[in-house]
């Protein structure tokens, strides 16, 4: 952190403040938080804020991960060299083992993005946890400009837009029945390039595939998905090597990547800096289906 | 497309390192032109994205508007979009290369108060925005008595369609007196009156020279530029133990250290504090921020404090210095927002939650209602209603440690719960 002679610090530092805060209250008054890990930069940044709000204790809380078996190997490295490092326990939660425990459906049209919510859902009913941290922030889509940093969710882990309690001040409620989970956004207030700054600052390991390199994909809708054991091209579909590289990760079926030459840290904010669209619209397929797709996934109890 | 977001170059999107934070606040109604104002700072500011704008121009053309309805850009929930309302607070971001920004975007007319004082709550700025056909409004005043009650420290009054008016500079001043007449009743450090057009761009980003006779900065150069640091409290050391530290491991065997947010003044290692409620005295042998120690800490930093002797403190005490403490007490007088149906009533039992503790409350007087319209206090009412503001006496299980709000709006603020349904129904700030 640097300090100025006229007791100000840089807006990094005050987001990095406000999150510090954020993780040390819900730690304090929840009596089983969890950090939910996606293995996507913004939950890396949620581990690294942890790491100091605690430091040198470590983290009092798990990791939660919901693997979908469509996740990038890249990300599943990185993953485990952050419980590693931290030594933090690590919860998985897998979609495919929820779909053979009968409690989330495949009926083959449903997307693994999709059959994260019953997954996640079950996953903190089973371990009984009260909190989980998500790494949402309001910039990415307007559903989220709405919602509360203490974003309450009932017995069925839904959220209710229009029945917000009214945050003010920090001074967050971490009330609940009987049941009911919070879901706690450290990240809230920060925008796509304060994230690629503060990695940039605090030199975060963030999974390779972020930066430029050669991949076989395949353009479709628009989009240029990775080919893999699980995306293989259609009748008329083809696949071309191109240098690329994500701006968001998911799921591989539905995370597409960019045309990039951006291989380091400062190339990508300078990319970000000018680009033109959102990174959701440039890469996910799951908003796209509809205007509204994040508002009702994250009513269903999304992340 | 009305709007000249001419190509930057990428540097000037790029935050400097050292780039500060403004929030503000604005509230009002659509036909102000607060949303338009709100799309028009966030595109020429580039925070909106192209597959953003494609959706809104495709709605505005649908639509059959002769030009791209901006408002569309924070248009939220499709609930919102059904009903052809707002209806709560919405965030957004935008950043400048000198600074980043949060607005608090309140609806103008639904839990108007509710809304307003929670994006208040947090903010450096208020944005009043006042139609120059219409002049000042029930309204606009009722915008301005909430900030200041909320202690927001710097408003600005954007008069807005002036394109409508002629730039007439005589529509202006007339509005900007009768404001700044209102404004003297209330406590307003700095006030910024601006002439604009939301919608044709004048002097939003850049100087119009369509009103040559305003000789004061555009709405973002003012935002841009304004000083705020000086607003926060650096005379009363506050520092609310948010959590204890206590790692029990081979390495930090001993570690005992209290983790927090600065609430006001600046602590420094070899500072004799007083940690209170318990009253014992001691000194801060190191402030730790993650693996490093730093000479001083002060608001907003989150810090870990380490004392010198092994005195017993935990979450919910307050360290501070010996000769500069807070009132402790159970006696709360303050200024309620309420906001729930249920009417706030004499011999209620709630939750307070102040800093880092958490008491029960119990209210002992309704002592007066605040018509925000007109500052008038209509005593022997016994109630607030939903979204009413009133002078309230609480008693709590526990000592607080407090300050007056207008000297500090951490540890002069609190919010109420009900304990039966763990809704969040009051705001309070406390009396000096």
């Amino acid at each position: 952190m640097s300090t100025h002679a006229d007791y100000r610090i840089s807006q990094l530092d005050q987001l990095e403040a406000e999150s510090i805060h954020i993780f040390r209250e819900a730690a304090a008054e929840f009596e089983k938080p969890v950090l939910m890990f996606s293995g996507g930069k913004d939950s890396i940044v949620m581990m690294r804020l942890a790491e100091k709000a605690f430091f040198p204790a470590k983290l009092p809380f798990p990791v939660l991960q919901v693997d979908t078996g469509y996740d990038f190997p890249e990300v599943l490295a990185t993953r485990d060299h952050w419980v590693d490092r931290l030594g933090v326990r690590l919860v998985i939660a897998s979609v495919e083992e929820a779909i053979a425990n009968g409690i989330v459906i495949d009926d083959g049209r449903t997307s693994r993005n999709r059959l994260q919510i019953g997954t996640l859902l079950n996953a903190i009913e089973e371990e009984g946890f009260t909190a989980a941290f998500g790494g949402g922030r309001r910039d990415e889509e307007k559903a989220r400009a709405k919602e509360r940093i203490y974003s309450h969710r009932d017995e069925f882990g839904q959220w209710d837009p229009k029945n917000q309690r009214p945050e003010l001040w920090a001074l967050y409620n971490g009330r609940l029945h009987e049941g009911e989970h919070m879901r706690v956004f450290p990240l809230s207030n920060w925008t796509e390039l304060d994230i690629w700054h503060y990695i940039a600052r605090e030199q975060i390991e963030i999974p390779s595939i972020y930066f430029a390199h050669r991949r076989r994909v395949i353009p479709r809708d628009g989009m240029l998905l990775s080919e893999s054991e699980h995306v293989q091209p259609r009748d008329g579909e083809t696949v071309e090597e191109r240098l690329v590289r994500f701006r968001t990760v998911g799921d591989m079926t539905l995370t597409g990547c960019v045309d990039s030459d951006a291989d380091t840290l400062e190339k990508i904010i300078a990319e970000i800096a000018v680009a033109r669209v959102t990174e959701r619209g440039a890469t996910r397929g799951d908003d796209r289906f509809s205007e509204a797709a994040m508002e009702d996934r994250k009513k269903e109890g999304y992340f | 497309m009305t709007s000249q977001t001419d190509g930057a170059s990428a540097a000037d999107a790029l935050i400097e390192r050292d780039a500060d934070l403004l929030r503000f606040a604005t509230a009002g109604s659509v036909d102000d032109g607060k949303s338009t104002l709100i799309g028009r700072l966030l595109l020429d500011s580039k925070a909106i994205f192209e597959d953003q704008l494609e959706a809104v121009e495709a709605t505005s053309q649908s639509r059959g508007y002769d030009y791209t309805d901006l408002a569309l850009l924070t248009d939220g929930l499709r609930s919102e979009r059904e009903q052809g309302i707002t209806i709560d607070v919405a965030y957004r971001y935008f950043a400048t290369p000198k600074r980043k920004f949060i607005i608090a975007d309140t609806p103008g007319h639904v839990q108007y108060t509710r809304n307003m004082v929670t994006g208040a709550s947090t903010a450096d700025l208020g944005l009043v925005l006042v139609d120059a056909r219409q002049g000042l409004t029930e309204q606009s005043r009722r915008h301005a008595v909430l900030l200041s009650l909320l202690r927001v420290p710097h408003l600005v009054l954007a008069v807005n369609k002036m394109d409508l008016v002629d730039y007439d500079r005589k529509i202006f001043e007339k509005i900007d007196e009768e404001f700044t007449t209102f404004a003297s009743r209330l406590n307003i450090p700095d006030l910024q009156a601006i002439p604009i057009s939301a919608l044709q761009g004048d002097n939003v980003v850049t100087r119009s020279d369509k009103m040559g006779w305003y000789e004061g900065p555009s709405l973002m150069h003012h935002l841009e530029h304004l000083h705020i640091a000086s607003d926060r409290e650096l005379r009363d050391v506050r520092f609310p133990v948010q959590y204890v530290i206590r790692p029990k491991s081979d390495q930090y065997h001993d570690y005992r250290g209290y983790a927090g947010q600065v609430a006001g003044g600046v602590l420094k290692p070899g500072d004799e504090v007083l940690v209170l409620p318990s009253g014992m005295t001691s000194k801060i042998e190191a402030i730790d921020y993650f693996d490093s120690q730093i000479p001083e800490a002060f608001a907003p930093m989150s810090v870990v404090v380490r004392l010198a002797d092994d005195v017993d403190v935990s979450r919910g005490d307050m360290i501070c210095r010996t000769r500069n403490a807070p009132e402790q007490t159970q006696d709360i007088d303050a200024m309620v927002c309420w906001m729930t149906n249920a009417p706030l009533r004499p011999r209620a039992k709630l939750a307070i939650k102040h800093t880092t503790r958490t008491a029960r409350a119990l209210v002992k007087d309704v002592q007066y209602r605040l018509d925000v319209n007109t500052l008038h206090r209509d005593q022997g009412v016994g109630e607030l209603g939903l979204n009413e503001i009133g002078r309230v006496q609480l008693r709590t299980t526990q000592p607080l440690m407090v300050d007056p709000y207008e000297r500090n709006r951490t540890t002069g603020s609190f919010i109420l719960i009900d304990e039966a349904t763990g809704v969040t129904v009051g705001a309070g700030m406390i009396n000096g």
